[in-house]
């Protein structure tokens, strides 16, 4: 603000003489000029060049094919979809897979990078080597050679279901994927999760009242067990109550396949490694950086007024780390985001490998093709964004 | 000097478990019942990582052999012939034999401006930077592509491995360079037109993954073009890149602007300089120097993202790894796995080696203001 008004009162009493040519708003117009001119000039090539190209390719152009039969099938989709559907159908497919890839990578990548992260500044020397080495391992080897390390060479040399590794609780390992019990909900499981919500809206309120009650009379409750209780042994009990309500169908061997239960792709659990594992060595860096970001003093005051080393991490140190570490940090969520379509490279089926690969193949309209693909993942990452910098807003320091 | 003497020779030792090694493990490893289970736990995970390493890497590995059958046998770790084999093809893709010491001639000509240009108290430091980014590039392309002064033409579609892989980054990086400042400069322009094409510019590519990017360098740019001009896979790939990085560059670069005091652009209008001087005279120099580690981080962003172009069909390091390892010749179920890692390898050696380097800087640059 302030460079803009110097400037102009400077311009202002300049004296108006040697070359019109010499004055910056002049300069200025003819500048910006000539930077439109040149713009509106290469998209006008671009546009006539395209067309031409495409009429000489017997291309068509516009979006009608979006309504034709996509004709090929998806390894996995979160919505009904079959061969027989619309291109716009498989696009949908696509983008939800995009999005669930990317939501689950988001929460792992978090929790790994942040225990990680920690576990970086602890006093113990073994634990903050051994996570010193993970994170300049991993962060310095390419996301892609990490994908195709999972896929085609963990995953792809697993064993064939036959010899399916078994894993506690029900599941299975092999070269098909990660074999996992399904819950199935019977009649009267309406009844849980009304629970369910009954506990979250109780605890809200607990949590409302204690935190009153901290302010008003200085005295503590304990809120996590109450919550806890609430939120997750209540509804259990209620479960148990209604005669368990929740049953899983596990998988079991068939012949040469399992049946039943539900399977987790190799591709789709490839990529969810390879993504929250190289993300988590960022996010644990940032994380390092912003608890190391607290002052010192911060830390002394808060364990000279009596907190415990826990209290003064949960009730000091954390809330300012967050400041420092959630800008960052956001920026991590949308690179795992844009990172989620190498999955073009193992063949899991997200927006880019379905729309922009066989759609594109299919109908060669690459213009409209890649622009709708880069249109969404700027959505996204305007969307997440905004999101992230409401938060930031909520968790910035309030000052006067 | 007495007294000194008389009051060090009155100090006792520290108490034995104060000092000393078992001091260290007892502070540092065993202060508590929770720490040592952390030890306890750290240990476990040290021992196993260490030891699944050494034993696929060496005990069961295989170090010999002529084809993939020797690396068959159940337990057998890492199959090392598949990349001694190999090597030649993963360093230099399919570039033809007899005309491999250009490329070596090349790696030699960087590595001598490289090396004096890194290290900083090597004097004449501007000769070697118009070396190295004026002299240098010209005699490289003419030693890689050949066509003139006698050398055999070779075509980029022979070009593969780790050369690819140094080329599109360092070309990458060159390239975005002056377009990244002209971003950023733009990005802080008063003219309202300027700013918003470069913000427009930077928010887009930096929204959108870089495979998009490289898909519309491959799929889109050819249909950019008037019919008839043809472009070559890698200069495709090449702008996809230097875009693509330029984007990240620029904003790189508008912290380092934006750390300048004000005093220093009002100290050069006083002067009376243009635009142009005040930039390149008094902003940039100062700007670029604070962000050297910025710019290393970038470039090893980009180094690891050249790998991207095995998808739109070009063979860097890991393209070249993952052609040879679906080679029916060497056929074993470890082949994929020693790939890997020996990419791997070399691509944690070139981003480490960086990422040490730009700590280096920064330690020097801050060393101004430690005093």
């Amino acid at each position: 603000m302030a460079v803009v008004t110097s400037d102009r009162g400077r311009r202002q009493t300049a004296p108006a003489q040697g070359n019109f040519l010499y004055r910056p708003e002049v300069r200025q117009v003819i500048y910006q000029t000539v930077l439109v001119v040149l713009l509106v000039a290469l998209f006008y090539m671009l546009v006539h060049n395209t067309a031409a190209n495409l009429r000489k390719q017997n291309i068509a152009s516009g979006f009608a094919f979006i309504d034709r039969t996509a004709g090929f099938d998806v390894s996995q989709a979160l919505i009904d979809y079959n061969s027989s559907m619309t291109y716009g159908r498989a696009f949908l497919v696509g983008l939800l897979n995009t999005l669930l890839v990317a939501g689950l990578g988001i929460v792992a990548a978090t929790i790994l990078g942040f225990v990680i992260g920690i576990a970086r500044l602890s006093r113990n020397w073994l634990i903050a080597r051994l996570s010193a080495v993970y994170v300049e391992v991993i962060r310095n080897v390419p996301l892609l050679l990490q994908l195709f390390f999972w896929y085609f060479a963990v995953l792809k040399a697993l064993p064939p279901p036959r010899q399916s590794l078994s894993i506690p609780g029900g599941g299975f390992l092999n070269v098909r994927g990660l074999y996992l019990p399904t819950p199935i909900p019977e009649p009267g499981f309406e009844i849980v999760l009304c629970a369910i919500l009954l506990g979250i809206a109780a605890a809200v309120a607990v949590y409302a009242w204690a935190r009153r009650r901290q302010t008003l009379t200085g005295q503590q409750f304990p809120v996590l067990w109450t919550s806890l209780g609430l939120i997750v042994a209540m509804p259990f009990i209620v479960h148990i109550l209604l005669g368990s309500p929740l049953v899983f169908e596990y998988p079991e061997l068939k012949g040469f396949n399992f049946q039943g239960g539900m399977v987790l792709q190799p591709e789709f659990l490839a990529l969810l490694l390879g993504l929250s594992i190289y993300t988590a060595s960022f996010i644990a860096e940032i994380v390092r950086a912003g608890i190391q970001g607290v002052s010192k003093g911060q830390k002394e005051a808060a364990l000279a007024i009596g907190l415990t080393q826990g209290q003064s991490l949960r009730l000091v140190v954390i809330p300012q780390a967050m400041r420092i570490i959630i800008p960052p940090l956001t920026s991590q969520f949308l690179n795992l985001t844009k990172n989620s379509s190498l999955a073009v490279a193992i063949g899991y089926p997200d927006l880019v490998s379905v729309w922009s690969g066989t759609v594109l193949n299919q109908t060669g309209q690459a213009v409209e093709v890649i622009l709708v693909t880069m249109c969404v993942f700027l959505a996204i990452s305007l969307i997440t964004s905004a999101f992230m910098n409401w938060f930031n807003r909520r968790m910035a320091l309030v000052e006067r | 000097m007495v007294a000194d003497t008389d009051v060090a020779a009155n100090i006792e030792a520290p108490p034995r478990n104060t000092v000393g090694p078992i001091a260290w493990i007892r502070t540092n490893l065993l202060s508590s019942w929770s720490n040592a289970l952390l030890t306890a736990i750290g240990l476990y995970l040290a021992y196993e990582a260490a030891s699944t390493l050494i034993y696929w890497g060496l005990v069961s590995a295989t170090f010999t052999g002529a084809d993939g059958s020797v690396c068959t046998r159940e337990g057998a770790g890492a199959c090392w012939p598949f990349i001694t084999a190999k090597f030649a093809q993963f360093m230099y893709g399919r570039y033809p034999e007899p005309q491999r010491w250009r490329v070596d001639l090349v790696y030699l000509l960087a590595l001598a401006g490289l090396i004096p240009l890194m290290i900083p108290r090597v004097p004449g430091k501007f000769w070697n930077a118009i070396y190295v980014f004026a002299i240098f590039p010209i005699i490289a392309y003419i030693l890689l592509v050949g066509g003139v002064f006698g050398l055999l033409h070779v075509d980029t579609a022979l070009w593969g491995g780790l050369l690819v892989t140094l080329v599109v980054a360092t070309v990458g990086i060159a390239g975005s360079f002056p377009l990244g400042i002209l971003l950023a400069l733009g990005r802080r322009s008063k003219m309202p037109i300027v700013r918003w094409v470069s913000v427009g510019f930077i928010e887009f590519v930096r929204g959108v993954p870089l495979i998009t990017v490289l898909f519309m360098a491959s799929v889109m740019l050819p249909l950019f073009l008037p019919p008839g001009v043809t472009f070559d896979k890698l200069l495709r790939a090449l702008i996809g890149v230097a875009l693509f990085s330029a984007a990240y560059l620029a904003e790189v670069i508008r912290g380092g602007l934006q750390a300048i005091p004000r005093g220093q652009f009002e100290a050069a209008d006083a002067l009376g300089l243009s635009y142009g001087k005040k930039m390149g005279l008094i902003i940039l120099p100062q700007a670029l120097k604070l962000v050297i580690p910025g710019i290393v981080n970038t470039f090893i962003g980009l180094f690891k993202d050249t790998s991207l172009v095995l998808i739109i069909g070009l063979f860097d390091l890991l393209g070249i790894v993952q052609l040879n390892n679906a080679d029916s010749k060497w056929f074993s179920p470890t082949t994929a796995m020693t790939g890997y890692v020996f990419a791997g390898f070399v691509f944690w050696i070139f981003c480490f080696g960086m990422s040490r380097y730009s700590q280096l800087i920064e330690r020097r640059l801050a060393a101004g203001e430690r005093r």
